[in-house]
C-alpha cells in the first residue's frame, strides 16, 4: 500500500516579483477514517495523512493539519507571494510517521 | 439540559449523562463542532470576511470539493494566522487546520471533504491580532461518505 503513495505538484516554474503563485498538491493516499467497516464487519483502523508543511527557502508558507474527514487522495491548493527565487519544499506525514517530500523550484524575475 | 437538578434522581442523572455520551459517540452534533472550534479560536467570531464556496448539493459525500478564502492583505502587520474548518454533522467534526505566514500572500485554500450526511461546513479565521471571522454553508448530501 505504502508503495502507491505518491505526492504530485502543480506549481509554476517562473513568476514575476510580487505575483501570487497558485500551488496545487495531491498525494495518493486512502485516508482511512477509522469509521469504515470491512466485509467482516470489523472497523478498518484509522490511517491518514495528518499533516502537510510547505516552506519556501526554509521559511514557512503554510502548515495544514488534516483530520479523518479529508477525502481520499487529499488535494490541497493554496497561494504564495513570489518575492525571490528559491525552492518550495513540501512534506506530508501520516499516522505512522511515514513522510513524503517533494520540491519545486521557482524562478522569480 | 433545562430540567432543574432537584427533580432528577441520581440514577436518572446518570442515565441522562450516559445517553448524552452514547449519542455523542454515535454521531456528531453541531454542539461538538462548535466546542471544537471554540477550543481553538477563543472569542466570538463575526460573520464577515470569510467566503466559503461549496456545492449546494453533493451527490457523493465521499469527496466534496470546497474552498475558503479570507479577505486579508496578508502583510506582516495584518494576516490570517489560522483557519479552522469543521463539518458539523460528521462522526468527527474537525476537517482541517491551516496555519499561514504572511508569505502565503493570499488566504485562499481548496480541499475535498467526506460528508456523512446533509450538514454545514464551518470555517473560522483567526487573524494575527486575535480577531475572529467565520462563514458557514449547508451542503445537501445525497449519498453519505462515511462507512462502507
Amino acid at each position: 500500500m505504502a508503495d502507491d503513495i505518491k505526492p504530485r505538484l502543480r506549481v509554476p516554474a517562473t513568476a514575476r516579483k510580487g505575483e501570487l503563485v497558485e500551488i496545487k498538491t495531491l498525494i495518493t493516499h486512502p485516508m482511512e477514517s477509522g469509521q469504515r467497516k470491512d466485509a467482516e464487519g470489523k472497523l478498518v483502523p484509522r490511517m491518514i495523512v495528518n499533516a502537510l508543511t510547505v516552506t519556501f527557502n526554509g521559511k514557512p508558507v503554510v502548515n495544514v493539519t488534516l483530520e479523518p474527514a479529508v477525502a481520499a487522495n487529499p488535494y490541497m491548493s493554496f497561494f504564495m507571494r513570489a518575492q525571490e527565487s528559491g525552492t518550495l519544499k513540501f512534506t506530508w506525514t501520516d499516522d505512522q510517521k511515514n513522510s513524503w517530500t517533494a520540491e519545486s523550484k521557482l524562478d522569480v524575475s | 439540559m433545562t430540567i432543574s437538578s432537584s427533580l432528577i434522581t441520581r440514577r436518572g442523572a446518570l442515565a441522562a449523562i450516559a445517553a448524552v455520551i452514547a449519542t455523542r459517540q454515535a454521531m456528531a452534533t453541531p454542539e461538538s463542532a462548535r466546542e471544537w472550534l471554540a477550543g481553538l479560536a477563543k472569542g466570538t467570531p463575526q460573520d464577515a470576511k470569510v467566503t466559503l464556496k461549496a456545492p449546494e448539493i453533493a451527490e457523493n459525500g465521499m469527496a466534496v470539493p470546497f474552498s475558503v478564502s479570507v479577505d486579508s492583505e496578508m502583510s506582516e502587520k495584518s494576516y490570517v494566522k489560522a483557519l479552522y474548518i469543521a463539518a458539523d454533522g460528521n462522526p468527527n467534526p474537525p476537517v482541517a487546520i491551516y496555519e499561514f505566514s504572511p508569505l502565503a500572500g493570499k488566504a485562499e485554500v481548496a480541499l475535498r471533504v467526506k460528508l456523512s450526511q446533509t450538514q454545514n461546513l464551518i470555517a473560522v479565521a483567526e487573524m494575527n491580532d486575535g480577531t475572529l471571522y467565520r462563514a458557514s454553508r449547508e451542503v445537501k448530501v445525497t449519498i453519505g461518505g462515511c462507512g462502507g
